[in-house]
C-alpha cells in the first residue's frame, strides 16, 4: 500500500517537473482523442452508407421480345449458376412499367404511352459489389458490345450508376480517415514516448541511486509507467468531456434537421460505448508508448 | 526486515551497536570480497585489470590507491556488479557475482553501501528524505524508515540539518548525507570511491573519522582515494593499483587499534591541522557513541 503511494507520489513529482512536455503530450492526447470521437462516428456512417449502396447495386439485362417462356427460364437458372450471384430477378415488361410509373413525377406520361415499350429483363445481384464486373463478364464474354452467353439477351443496362460513384467516394474517404487517425495515434504514442523518455532523463539521478541502493528493475519502472497512464488518462478524460460538450451543444440539437447525425445515432455505436472505447484507447496508447520507451532507455 | 537474509553476509544484530568486538582473523570464514586472476578489458581493447588476485576479510579497512586510470573505479563497479570480469571471479561473501543472475542484482547491492566523489543526492529532497529514500526504494516500512533515518543521521552527526537540501549544506556536511544513505540499511559492506575528493584535508578527516567509526561498528570498509598523506596516516591496509595490477598490499605505518576519537586527533596532529578543524561541531557528542 504504501510502495502504490510512494510509485503515485514520484510518477506525480515527475509530472509536475516536467511540466510543458507533459502538457504537450496531454494535449495530444486530447487532439487524438477528440478526432478519434468524431471520425468513429463518422466512419460508421459512412460504412453504413456505403453499405446500403453496395446492397442495391446490381445489373440488368433486357431481354428481347420473342423470347419464350422455357428460353426465359432456361436463362434464369443459366444466371443463377454463374459464380458470385446472390440474386436473380425476373422483371416483367409490366412490373418494369410500374416501378417506372412510381420513380416518375409526372404520371403521365405513362398514361399517354399507347403500348409498353419496356423489355422483360432480369436483375442480377452480385454477393458482393466488387464481384459485378466478373458477372458482366461472364454474361458478356466479349464486352458489352460482343456476343452474350445467351441469345435471347438483348443488352445490359445499368440503373445503377450513380451509385458506383457513392462507394468510389465512400472508401476514398475510409481511407483518408484511417490514414489519418493512424497517424494521430502514432504521434500521440511517439509524445507520450518522448515525454517518458524527458522524465527518464531529468530523474537520472534518483535512477541511480535506486540502481545503487538495490531498487529492483520493476521498482524503478513503475513511476514511469504510472505518469505515461496518467497522461492518457488526463488526455482521454479532458477528450470525452469535449465530445460530450460538442455532442450536447451541436450533434443533438441539429440530428433533428440533419439526417446524416440521426443516421447515425441509430446505427452500430451508442455515445457510452464509444465513450469507453476511446477511454480504454487512450490508456492503451500511453501504456504502449511508456512501456516501449522504457524498454530502450531505461536500463536497468 | 531490510534484505534481511539474502545474501548470507549480515553481521549479527548486536554488531550494529558497535561494541568493539575483536577483529576476527582473516581465513576464519570466507572473506568478503575474494578476486581471483580477474581480468578486465574493456570493449575496443583496454585492458583495465590484469589477472588481480586478492582478499578482504570481513571488518577490515582497506585503502585502495592508484594513479587515474589504474584500474580502482572498475574494480569498484565489478563489486557492485556494474560490470562484469572479462575472466577471473569475483566473489562477495563466497558467492561468485559473475553468476549473479540479473534479479538477484539488487539484492547484491543492498548489502552494499556505496559512497562516491560527487556525493549523487537528490537535490529536490531534504536530508531526511534523501537517505529515507534509500529505505523506500528498497521497499522498508514506514516504521522501519522512521527509526533507522534520524539514528543514521545521528550517527553521520547531521541530526540538526534534517529538513535542509543538499545546496545549503557544505561538502562535506552532503558527504556525510551520502554516507548515512549508504549506511541507513547497515550493509556489512561499504565502498566509497574517493569519499573525500571534492573536499579539504580537515573536512576529509572528518569523512575518514566517520567510515572509521562505522568499520569499528563491523562494517567491513573499503576506500578508494588517491591522497596519499591520508592513507599512511590512517594506519590501516592498504592496496595500491598500477597500471592494472596490485603493486604492494600492506599495513602502512604500523597497524594501531585506537577510539574513534582517538583516531580524529592523531589523524588531525599528524596532518597538521588544528583540531578546531571539524566544522560540524553541532552533532559532535554524538559522533562519538559509537566509538
Amino acid at each position: 500500500m504504501g510502495r502504490l503511494a510512494f510509485f503515485f507520489q514520484e510518477a506525480l513529482r515527475a509530472l509536475k517537473r516536467n511540466g510543458a512536455p507533459s502538457m504537450a503530450a496531454i494535449v495530444t492526447t486530447v487532439v487524438t482523442v477528440v478526432l478519434l470521437g468524431m471520425l468513429i462516428p463518422i466512419f460508421q456512417t459512412a460504412q453504413g452508407k456505403s453499405e446500403e449502396v453496395r446492397n442495391q447495386l446490381s445489373v440488368q439485362y433486357a431481354l428481347f421480345p420473342d423470347a419464350t417462356k422455357a428460353e426465359i427460364n432456361a436463362l434464369q437458372q443459366k444466371l443463377e449458376g454463374i459464380p458470385h450471384v446472390a440474386e436473380v430477378t425476373f422483371i416483367s415488361k409490366a412490373q418494369a412499367l410500374k416501378t417506372l410509373e412510381s420513380e416518375l413525377e409526372d404520371k403521365r406520361i405513362v398514361e399517354e404511352l399507347k403500348f409498353n415499350p419496356l423489355p422483360n429483363s432480369f436483375e442480377v445481384k452480385p454477393d458482393d459489389a466488387a464481384n459485378l464486373p466478373a458477372i458482366q463478364k461472364a454474361v458478356f464474354p466479349n464486352g458489352p458490345k460482343g456476343q452474350p452467353f445467351s441469345s435471347i439477351i438483348n443488352n445490359e443496362f445499368d440503373r445503377t450508376f450513380g451509385q458506383k460513384k457513392v462507394e468510389q467516394v465512400t472508401s476514398a474517404l475510409k481511407i483518408i480517415l484511417t490514414v489519418i487517425t493512424a497517424l494521430l495515434v502514432l504521434a500521440s504514442l511517439m509524445l507520450i514516448g518522448n515525454t517518458i523518455r524527458l522524465s527518464i532523463y531529468t530523474r537520472r539521478r534518483e535512477v541511480e541511486v535506486m540502481r545503487l541502493v538495490g531498487a529492483t528493475r520493476w521498482f524503478i519502472r513503475w513511476p514511469f509507467m504510472i505518469e505515461g497512464v496518467v497522461v492518457g488518462f488526463a488526455g482521454g478524460l479532458l477528450a470525452i468531456l469535449i465530445l460530450w460538450l460538442g455532442k450536447i451543444t451541436i450533434v443533438d440539437p441539429l440530428s433533428d434537421s440533419v439526417s446524416v447525425l440521426s443516421a447515425q445515432s441509430n446505427s452500430t455505436l451508442g455515445f457510452p460505448a464509444l465513450i469507453a472505447i476511446l477511454f480504454a484507447a487512450s490508456i492503451l496508447v500511453s501504456t504502449i508508448g511508456s512501456g516501449v520507451t522504457l524498454r530502450r532507455f531505461l536500463k536497468v | 526486515m531490510l534484505a534481511e537474509g539474502t545474501l548470507s553476509m549480515r553481521r549479527s544484530k548486536k554488531n550494529n551497536r558497535g561494541s568493539d568486538e575483536p577483529r576476527r582473523p582473516r581465513g576464519r570464514r570466507a572473506p568478503i570480497i575474494e578476486l581471483n586472476d580477474v581480468t578486465k578489458v574493456y570493449p575496443g581493447g583496454h585492458m583495465a585489470l590484469d589477472r588481480i588476485s586478492l582478499g578482504i576479510g570481513r571488518g577490515e579497512f582497506v585503502f585502495l590507491v592508484g594513479p587515474t586510470g589504474c584500474g580502482k573505479s572498475t574494480l569498484i563497479k565489478m563489486l557492485i556488479r556494474e560490470l562484469t570480469a572479462t575472466e577471473g571471479s569475483v566473489k562477495i561473501a563466497g558467492r561468485d557475482i559473475g553468476k549473479l543472475p540479473e534479479k538477484k542484482i539488487p539484492q547484491l547491492r543492498r548489502n552494499i553501501g556505496t559512497v562516491f566523489q560527487d556525493f549523487k543526492l537528490l537535490p529536490d529532497r531534504t536530508v531526511y528524505d534523501n537517505v529515507a529514500y534509500a529505505l523506500q526504494v528498497i521497499g522498508a516500512s514506514r516504521a522501519e524508515i522512521r527509526e533507522q533515518v534520524p539514528q543514521t543521521l545521528r550517527l553521520v552527526g547531521l541530526s540538526t540539518k534534517l529538513h535542509s537540501y543538499p545546496d545549503q549544506l557544505s561538502g562535506g556536511e552532503q558527504q556525510r548525507v551520502s554516507v548515512a544513505r549508504a549506511f541507513v540499511n547497515h550493509p556489512p559492506l561499504l565502498l566509497a570511491d574517493e569519499p573525500s575528493g571534492n573536499l579539504d584535508p580537515v573536512t576529509s578527516i572528518g569523512i575518514m573519522q566517520l567510515l572509521y567509526r562505522i568499520n569499528k561498528a563491523g562494517t567491513t570498509v573499503v576506500v578508494v582515494t588517491h591522497d596519499r598523506e591520508m592513507v599512511d596516516n590512517m594506519r590501516r591496509r592498504v592496496i595500491e593499483l598500477y597500471e592494472g595490477r596490485v603493486v604492494r598490499d600492506e599495513v602502512s605505518g604500523g597497524y594501531t587499534e585506537e577510539s574513534t576519537s582517538e583516531f580524529g586527533l592523531r589523524m588531525r596532529a599528524e596532518m597538521g591541522v588544528g583540531s578546531e578543524g571539524e566544522k560540524l561541531t553541532n552533532g559532535h557528542s554524538h559522533h562519538d557513541e559509537l566509538s
